[in-house]
């Protein structure tokens, strides 16, 4: 079963034909799915295919951090938060200040990636758990900064958070809004979801280019081996902080679209708990393959909602009454699907082909 | 100036002194031993000169003063080392190991090249040039870090205990690669515990104890000098 699902994948990829009309039922579908979902299933379901898309590129970020360059980091969220509540100061009635998106995007990128480079530049010699335990400090400390920056001077306004954030506009249209063009009402979710695909898909362009460039092996050979890193020649120090910046970047331009999306933030969005998801998701998905890591962060956010929606229904069909809570059983679900999957596919659900390591015996003959 | 020098090289690991101010040149196209017991300090001698240990005291290579120098600034003067325990990148595959060791540059064509004559040279890496590092056996993990350490073409080679957990043919073999490499004009400093294999692979030696030089000499005289043949080739008086 599996040698003929990979035989059909590989003749699929293999052929020309094939792989360019994949693409366009892929463009076709992706276009037309918010749709297809709003008047089915409902306008809840796009805005958390929105979230989807976000978690995402928060995740692709992660993957380059933990995926790509070996760096277990328990605190990335820090790095969401920096790039969201830079959106949020920047464009909120908190400080009077309206900046427009174009100008706020690169401030909140750059913002995260100054934070990663923060975080990286003390923790350049430590490893493993080590630089677990020190990023995870490093998240706390983030959210427990935002959580009290309300007094002695007033910037984040506490554990109350930050309200009315400006939505993503262009040429003064406000794009939570419903508009019509051509003919079509899109709503602020459709409206969110296209941009939200748009940078989701230069995220994934970028990071497949980034991990075949000559930075994407120094990253992999200091995953691999530190040591014979340095001896190839290898600026261990410089490539590692750039993996701490870029990485920090997607999150602070992620955390900016949340903030801008959600129209509100507050530290308890940036908690250990989102921190590890968000490490899930990578794991679960494929750790340093880009597309497993976007499958994973897909999965992750879109089966606990569908579970949240059925697990009632199912319970008082089934045995006339509601049981377990949602919510409780969401986690319990998850929790097995984590172990199962860890025990199944210890690397993840769409490893990077490489990781596959036994001997091809097609390859073997050349 | 010879080649390679060090004048009162030391590296500590906290209060531990593991090179105690040790001396040692090496001349162009030579292949130098560095031989003892285990915790005599020779793998730190080596890391201390490829740049990986902090150091005191001075390190010269080819008429550059390297103290302080990072190691990527050595491996771009033309040191190149094969880590102790080979290093290999388990996950890359043979291909992608060898082309690391060109991180440095050389265009596009000159890496075809080397690559093609890594190949040539160890034909056994062709043959794997698509598995993953971590699926060879340990001789060939060692073939393919020599490989990757030769195509940054540098000057000199430092190999760390190239025999290390080898099977005794493949050691013979992996000796066999290191002699080839020298007769290419490599400048070679191995660090080595087979004494004899280290002595007979190499014009000269230094025998270290305790982090300091206690012997140095032609390796055809250590071979046959007492002291050595009862100490290190574990001939008994």
């Amino acid at each position: 079963m599996k040698h003929f699902v990979q035989d059909l994948w590989r003749k699929f990829t293999g052929n020309k034909r094939a792989l360019f009309f994949g693409y366009i039922f892929l463009f076709v579908a992706l276009a037309v799915l918010p749709f297809l979902l709003s008047n089915t299933v409902g306008l809840t379901w796009v805005r958390i295919l929105d979230f989807a898309l976000i978690y995402a590129m928060l995740a692709l970020g992660l993957n380059i951090v933990v995926g790509f360059a070996g760096l277990l980091d328990l605190g990335y969220i820090a790095f969401y938060a920096v790039g969201a509540y830079t959106w949020a100061l920047l464009a909120s009635p908190q400080f009077d200040l309206h900046l427009p998106f174009w100008a706020i995007l690169p401030i909140g990128a750059g913002m995260a990636a100054l934070f990663g480079v923060l975080l990286g530049a003390p923790t350049l010699r430590l490893r493993g758990d080590y630089l677990a335990i020190v990023t995870l400090g490093f998240g706390e400390i983030i959210r427990i900064f935002l959580n009290n920056l309300d007094h002695p001077i007033n910037v984040t306004n506490g554990p109350i958070g930050i309200n009315k954030i400006d939505p993503i506009s262009i040429g003064g249209a406000d794009l939570t809004r419903t508009h019509e063009l051509l003919g079509v009402s899109f709503s602020g979710a459709h409206t969110y979801y296209y941009v939200l695909l748009t940078l989701l898909f230069m995220t994934v362009v970028i990071c497949v280019r980034l991990e075949k460039s000559r930075i994407g092996r120094a990253w992999l050979a200091i995953r691999e081996d530190e040591l014979a890193a340095q001896a190839m020649g290898i600026n261990t120090r410089n490539v590692k902080l750039l993996a701490f910046a870029l990485g920090a970047m997607f999150g602070g331009i992620a955390g900016g679209l949340f903030a801008s999306l959600q129209g509100f933030v507050s530290p308890e969005s940036f908690g250990l708990l989102e921190s590890i998801m968000v490490l899930c998701m990578v794991v679960l998905g494929g750790m340093g393959h880009v597309y497993g890591v976007l499958l994973g962060a897909i999965l992750l956010t879109v089966l606990p909602e569908i579970l949240r929606s059925t697990a009632s229904p199912i319970q008082s069909t089934l045995f006339g009454d509601v049981y377990i809570d949602p919510e409780a059983l969401r986690m319990l679900l998850f929790g097995l699907a984590l172990i199962l999957v860890m025990l199944i596919r210890p690397t993840g659900l769409w490893p990077s082909p490489k990781r596959r390591t036994s001997v091809d015996p097609d390859i073997a003959k050349d | 100036m010879s080649f390679l020098e060090t004048h009162a090289l030391g590296v500590r690991y906290g209060g531990i002194r593991a090179v105690r101010g040790v001396d040692i040149s090496v001349e162009e196209g030579e292949t130098v031993a560095l031989i003892g017991a285990n915790g005599a300090g020779k793998s730190s001698m080596l890391n201390a000169i490829a740049g990986v240990l902090p150091h005191t005291g001075r390190v010269s290579f080819d008429n550059e003063d390297l103290t302080n120098r990072p190691v990527f600034d050595r491996v771009r003067l033309g040191i190149s080392m094969v880590p102790e325990g080979r290093g290999v990148f388990g996950r890359l595959t043979v291909e992608e190991n060898l082309l690391m060791g060109a991180y440095l540059g050389n265009s596009q064509k000159d890496q075809d090249l080397d690559l093609k004559q890594m190949y040539d040279f160890f034909p056994r890496l062709k043959e794997r040039r698509r598995q993953t590092g971590g699926t060879l056996s340990g001789g060939e993990q060692q073939m393919l870090a020599i490989g990757r350490a030769l195509m940054s073409r540098p000057k000199l080679l430092l190999l760390d205990e190239p025999s290390m957990g080898l099977a005794p043919i493949m050691v013979e073999k992996i000796f066999e690669v290191i002699r080839g490499v020298s007769k290419t004009g490599v400048t070679i400093l191995l660090v080595e515990q087979n004494a004899r294999l280290a002595l007979q692979s190499s014009q000269r030696a230094y025998v270290m104890e305790s982090g300091e030089l206690s012997i140095t000499g032609e390796s055809n005289e250590l071979l046959y000098s007492p002291k050595i043949r009862s100490s290190y080739l574990g001939e008994g008086d």
